[in-house]
């Protein structure tokens, strides 16, 4: 990871969406409004006759989109995690995971890291709505190399996807030649001494924290759960016997998010004892994304810190 | 198969109220007073209207229709197996468990329902994805959708009507099952929704309106709309929410109730004696 060489994922998703755009005709892109914030104005500059900004009307864009698909079109939709998953969750549930039809969400600005904005517009509850969803498939990149791969994979699923993209440029971890699958997660080290689950923004947190631990002699290992749903079991369990300690960490509420995920398998599987960290059963605020990271404890002093504990 | 006939599409509206009144009856649950007042306009749109072939469900070319008051499934399930799309026999087992006859429509359990729904509002945005859909694809499909006035207090319904009159979707036609009851009462006092006639022709439809139990005026209307071109048709049907049965007719409280055998002998007698009338 050269954390000098950031790229948002929204900024990746806008261009492997362009890209995607060339290889499959029946891609369509759909935007309320903020193609400029999501970034699908680089695939509308490209393909303005396949892209429908529908206006600020989000339930409205789902349902067109549900209606897209069944005509063999690839509609991927956008908007801001918070009026995707939030105001639009009945549309996306009885429109498009009920009937499953092949609708990709591609919801950018999730988390707390959006930032000024505050609370309204920060996303914290949308794993959790969209992975209780049945049909749903829920992916949460954390760098510019897996959500580039991300966008073409989902193109060959035949059902509804989740992508949760965030705001701020974010270091790139993975190389080109990185081999991901949906479903499995990427672990990063042998460290015995605690696993930090992450996803996200958080991954490359954890990174940082991982390597600034070893100084202090302590090995942890990172896992990328960038597959929440499907989640890897296996690894979650693996992980559990081979270290002394589980952490999760994400932006997003330690509610029904990744934490939450991982106490589902290893309650069932191999109960372990699990230290959640993220939002806390509360609303986010205006700040900068980095301040909140830190006000919030979820960027690399906070794990450091944690694992200290 | 394409049925001119007056008397003949009047017969088999009598003939989709009978099966509904069954389906009710049978199931002990369901929506009589939304299917009654839409069952001329779907024997009209199934057996004058619609270019379709029960045997090729999912041809692409075929008009779609959308059911956005999905929980009028009695009257689309009648009129799917009256059409030929399934035996009349599997009527018997809606809203039964291992039934594919669901309580809403379910595109995927139901050869010939074009879209999954039943949470109000959200149809009329996937008849419009479809008409963009066809347009985009030069399929020629007319896309209809059934919409209730009671729906039509969802917000989403204006979106996209907005969205069908900026698409210049002149392959949409909404119809506006125009019975004027909801749960709570009347339309114009639970909602307050009122001049709806200008309403849509101010988001643009052409707006068309007629007696919705009048066979012959829907089949002007529906090839009217047909001839508007670059602008989307909403067609206002005034009806009658629980038509053809004397008890059930303007009242509200036959919205979603299944009639006792006392009831529905008397409501089957009553439909029986119409059809023997033509």
């Amino acid at each position: 990871m050269n954390i000098e060489n950031k790229i948002a994922t929204r900024q990746s998703y806008g261009e492997a969406l362009a890209e995607l755009g060339e290889k499959k005709e029946n891609v369509i892109v759909l935007d309320a409004d903020l193609s400029s914030a999501t970034k699908t104005n680089i695939f509308a500059k490209k393909f303005p006759n396949r892209f429908i900004n529908v206006g600020i009307a989000e339930q409205n864009m789902m349902g067109i989109a549900a209606g897209l698909s069944t005509y063999g079109k690839i509609p991927y939709v956008s908007t801001f995690a918070v009026f995707a998953a939030g105001r639009a969750y009945d549309q996306i549930r009885t429109s498009i995971c009920y009937p499953n039809l092949n609708v990709k969400i591609c919801a950018t600005h999730a988390g707390i890291t959006v930032g000024e904005d505050g609370a309204t517009h920060q996303m914290l509850e949308d794993i959790s709505l969209m992975r209780t969803l049945p049909n749903m498939t829920v992916i949460s990149p954390s760098d510019d190399t897996q959500t580039k791969w991300v966008i073409e994979e989902i193109s060959k699923i035949k059902s509804p996807v989740y992508v949760r993209l965030a705001r701020p440029a974010t270091p790139v971890i993975y190389e080109e030649n990185q081999k991901f699958e949906i479903g499995k997660g990427i672990q990063h080290g042998n460290g015995t001494d605690a696993t930090i689950f992450a996803t996200g923004v958080t991954v490359s947190e954890a990174l940082k924290a991982q390597e600034e631990l070893k100084n202090k002699n302590i090995n942890v290992r990172v896992v990328d759960i960038f597959s929440i749903k499907p989640i890897d079991k296996e690894l979650i369990i693996k992980c559990a016997k081979e270290t002394k300690r589980i952490i999760t960490v994400e932006d997003h509420s330690i509610i029904g998010g990744l934490g939450s995920a991982i106490c589902e398998v290893l309650s069932e599987e191999y109960p372990t004892k699990v230290e959640r960290m993220g939002i806390k059963d509360t609303f986010g605020k205006s700040g900068k994304a980095d301040e909140l990271l830190k006000y919030f404890k979820i960027d690399k002093n906070a794990i450091v810190e944690r694992v200290l504990q | 198969m394409k049925i001119t006939k007056v008397e003949a599409l009047e017969n088999i509206a009598n003939e989709i109220r009978i099966s509904i009144i069954e389906e009710v009856y049978n199931a002990q649950s369901g929506h009589p007073g939304g299917s009654l007042s839409c069952s001329d306009i779907l024997a009209v749109l199934y057996f004058n209207q619609m270019n379709i072939d029960p045997k090729r469900p999912d041809a692409k070319e075929r008009d779609r229709f959308v059911l956005s008051k999905g929980h009028c499934s009695p009257a689309l399930y009648a009129t799917l197996a009256e059409r030929g799309y399934f035996s009349k026999e599997l009527l018997k087992d809606f809203r039964k468990l291992e039934s594919n006859l669901q309580g809403h429509p379910d595109i995927n359990k139901v050869p010939g329902v074009d879209m999954t729904t039943g949470s109000l509002g959200q149809g009329l945005s996937a008849a419009v994805g479809m008409a963009i859909g066809s347009k985009m694809e030069s399929a020629g499909c007319r896309v209809y959708c059934l919409v209730g006035d009671g729906e039509i207090e969802e917000g989403q319904i204006w979106e996209a009507a907005m969205a069908a009159s900026k698409n210049k979707l002149d392959n949409l036609c909404v119809i506006l099952d125009h019975n004027g009851l909801q749960i709570d009462g009347k339309v114009e006092d639970v909602g307050g929704l009122t001049d709806i006639k200008e309403k849509f022709a101010s988001f643009g439809f052409n707006v068309i309106e007629v007696d919705g139990h009048n066979i012959e005026n829907l089949i002007y209307a529906f090839d009217s709309a047909k001839q508007k071109k670059e602008v989307p048709s909403v067609i206002i049907a005034n009806t009658i929410k629980g038509k053809g049965v004397s008890f059930m007719e303007n009242e509200a409280s036959w919205h979603g109730k299944a009639p006792n055998e006392e009831q529905y002998k008397q409501a089957i007698t009553e439909l029986k004696l119409k059809h023997f009338a033509n």
